[in-house]
């Protein structure tokens, strides 16, 4: 039967291992749980899934798999009569005794034995089936006067299941960008290189170096290590932007941390003549994009945030840019960059499938030979990978 | 040997089940969670709850696996050298025991938290398979071989800011602690303030979850942040009508700053307020 449930998951996509598997048999047989199916859900979860976000998933392909099951080996024995009998004095109050005696114990038992006898299908939330909980007289937990539990402990937990609540819904794939998911995707780029001062100790070089000294220290000491990729930030700003500021700010401080090299400058829209640093002195403080095209060599990665929604002239008139009177088209700047800079990508923070239908979007993409990723986890992933060819 | 969570420690009962789970097959138990969320005091938990002593590896960037295990100190053996200590024939007074050779040489069995296992560099948790299945190493410079007389129970904490490799999941179990519910929450509470008047604590905890709830925090306010803020509303004796006021909504909470710790927050926060009095 569990490797019914195992194939299950397996189908269901979710990456579990035969070790992993082995491991849960183990722990069956060392009896580190009872015979409650919530404990085995609680369990097999612990011992399979290693990464919250795929928690969803198994919560939907456990369902799945139980659905009308439900009795885990050993629970499905009929519960003797006397053993009832002797449950329900314990558990209920005199109150709710005296109510249940109105259904009769004869009347109970033959319900309950019934019920057994029918229970194939899912029993989950209904009055009628042995589930665990529900108005229904059997199953344990449940608000009926009449609840008798049925193993388990009692929690006087809600009648849906732990795995039916979904309570891990809002993990799967963070669909929500945040800056670790971002940084985990930067880290395709690393490159490591040892330049700059010489603060650490080389050991094995301290070592050669003391022997060829015929054993008089001779100590050497050489860079530390980090990462040596290189990367120039043009980010858009303002206007449509302003939907996108927060994951724009995700991504800039993930590449903060993430990169030793980092240039950024700002422009609005498309580029032209000019690139700022800092948003707020964008009139005094702006830098000639010629400059910054000469500033820094061609080793370093491009990379373009934007959501090149424009209007169509701001990229191929002359004079077409909403600030200032520009004599080449954007177009021909942008070109100018990525030939510079032959690594460069552009990430969009509109969704992928809006694309095609924005003009403007369409003649960046183009003109980037294609190289415009979505700013989500999986756009990122491409992106990088791309770069790091 | 049961972990049922302790008088200083509130726990769930997918907590305590993975715990024993971990202990009882002899497997690192890795744990995961938002921050201040009990991921760090769990293991000193567990270590009280089973009366063994606790081993503390907190890793840092440049932490490497060599390093729990030991080091050999071959500077300080070249200097001696030179100034002629005659320790210098010994290549053990070199040798510098890690934690997990602590571990594994305590009589008892002990516990050992590996904190922050995602702070050290991609390939850190390969470099510690073997050691971690078999419970055992090789010390190449005196050629003798560390083995655990009591396989130690592995608690390895991370906050997500790396992947870790699968060969290394599949080793472990696995436990995702959740932000606490109210009733949870509350009973962290009563842990941390016994005495605490139930209003205050109601009203206290009502804020906070609000707070929470605001979109757009950079980072919500945990329990570690909780705490922080009723032990100030404590010291400056705030009462708890100050907390339900019905201008609440657009009343800042007194001693913010203990819940909010981001600027940024705090300035999205203040807009808000300003908003919603604005607004009326
Ligand atoms: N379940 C709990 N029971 C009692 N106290 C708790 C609980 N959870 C958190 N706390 C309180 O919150 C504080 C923070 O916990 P801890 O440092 O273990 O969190 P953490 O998850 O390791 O955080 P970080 O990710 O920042 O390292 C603890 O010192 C404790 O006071
Ligand atoms: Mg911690």
């Amino acid at each position: 039967m569990l490797i019914d449930f195992f194939l299950h998951l397996k189908a269901s996509r979710l990456p579990v291992s035969i070790q992993e598997f082995l491991t849960l048999l183990e722990a069956l047989r060392q009896h580190v749980i009872a015979h409650s199916i919530d404990d085995f859900y609680l369990l097999s979860r612990a011992v399979l899934v290693k990464d919250e976000s795929h928690f969803d998933k198994f919560d939907r392909a456990f369902g799945e798999y139980f659905k009308g099951v439900e009795a885990l080996p050993g629970m499905e024995v009929l519960i003797p009569e006397e053993w009832l009998r002797r449950a329900v004095k314990k558990h209920l109050s005199d109150a709710e005794r005296a109510r249940l005696e109105k259904l009769g114990w004869e009347k109970l038992m033959e319900t309950f034995r019934q019920r057994l006898a029918e229970q194939k299908e899912r029993h989950s939330g209904g009055s009628k089936w042995i589930g665990s909980g529900g108005s229904s007289p059997f199953g344990h937990g449940g608000t009926h006067p009449e609840g008798i539990r049925l193993g388990g402990r009692s929690e006087n937990r809600s009648a849906v299941k732990v795995w039916e609540r979904r309570e891990y819904r809002n993990l799967d794939d963070s669909v929500e960008l945040g800056t670790r998911n971002i940084k985990v995707a930067l880290r395709r780029l690393r490159r490591f290189a040892r330049e700059g001062a010489a603060e650490e100790l080389d050991l094995e070089g301290t070592i050669a170096g003391t022997a060829r000294n015929a054993g008089w220290l001779d100590l050497k000491l050489r860079p530390e290590r980090h990462n040596a990729v290189k990367v120039l930030l043009l980010l858009d700003i303002g206007g449509s932007m302003d939907d996108h500021i927060r994951v724009c700010e995700e991504l800039f401080s993930a590449c903060r941390s993430e990169f030793k090299h980092l240039e950024h400058y700002y422009f609005h829209n498309c580029v032209y003549d000019y690139l700022w640093r800092d948003n707020r002195r964008r009139h005094s403080e702006r830098i000639a994009t010629h400059d910054v095209l000469h500033r820094y060599g061609n080793d370093y990665k491009l990379i373009f945030v934007g959501d090149a929604s424009m209007s169509p002239y701001e990229l191929l008139q002359p004079n077409g840019s909403i600030e200032f009177n520009n004599v080449e088209p954007g177009a021909a700047w942008l070109r100018r960059l990525a030939d510079t800079w032959p690594h460069s990508i552009w990430l969009n923070p509109e969704a992928e499938h809006s694309w095609p239908y924005r003009q403007s979007t369409s003649l960046i993409h183009n003109l980037l030979g294609g190289r415009m990723f979505p700013l989500t986890l999986d756009g990122l992933e491409r992106g990088m990978r791309l770069l790091s060819k | 040997m049961r972990f049922s969570g302790s008088a200083t420690y509130v726990t769930t009962r997918d907590l305590n089940l993975a715990v024993n789970a971990a202990i009882t097959l002899q497997r690192p138990l890795l744990i995961k969670g938002e921050p201040g969320t009990g991921k760090t005091m769990l293991a000193e938990e567990v270590a009280a709850a089973l009366g063994m002593p606790l081993f503390q590896w907190h890793i840092k960037s440049t932490t490497k696996a060599q390093q729990g295990l030991y080091e050999y100190d071959a500077v300080s053996r070249l200097r001696d050298s030179q100034l002629g200590e005659a320790r210098v024939a010994d290549i053990g007074s070199y040798i510098v025991k890690g934690v997990l050779w602590q571990a594994f040489e305590c009589e008892t069995a002990s516990v050992v938290l590996i904190d922050e296992i995602d702070k050290a560099d991609i390939e850190f948790p390969n470099d510690l398979l073997r050691e971690l299945d078999r419970m055992e190493f090789f010390v190449y410079e005196t050629r003798q071989t560390v083995r655990a007389r009591q396989r130690p129970v592995v608690v390895i904490t991370s906050n997500n800011e790396k992947e870790l490799p699968d060969a290394f999941l599949r080793r472990c179990f696995f436990h995702y602690i959740r932000f606490p519910d109210k009733e949870t929450m509350q009973s962290i509470v009563d842990v941390h303030f016994p005495g605490l008047k139930p209003a205050l604590l109601r009203e206290a905890l009502e804020v906070f979850f609000e707070l929470r709830e605001i979109p757009g925090l950079k980072k919500k306010p945990s329990t570690s942040e909780l705490l922080d803020w009723l032990k100030l509303l404590l010291a400056e004796d705030i009462p708890p009508e100050v907390l339900r006021s019905k201008e609440q909504k657009a009343a800042i909470p007194p001693l913010h700053g203990a819940l909010l710790k981001n600027e940024q927050d705090v300035h999205l926060f203040e807009r808000l307020i300003f908003m919603a009095r604005h607004n009326r």
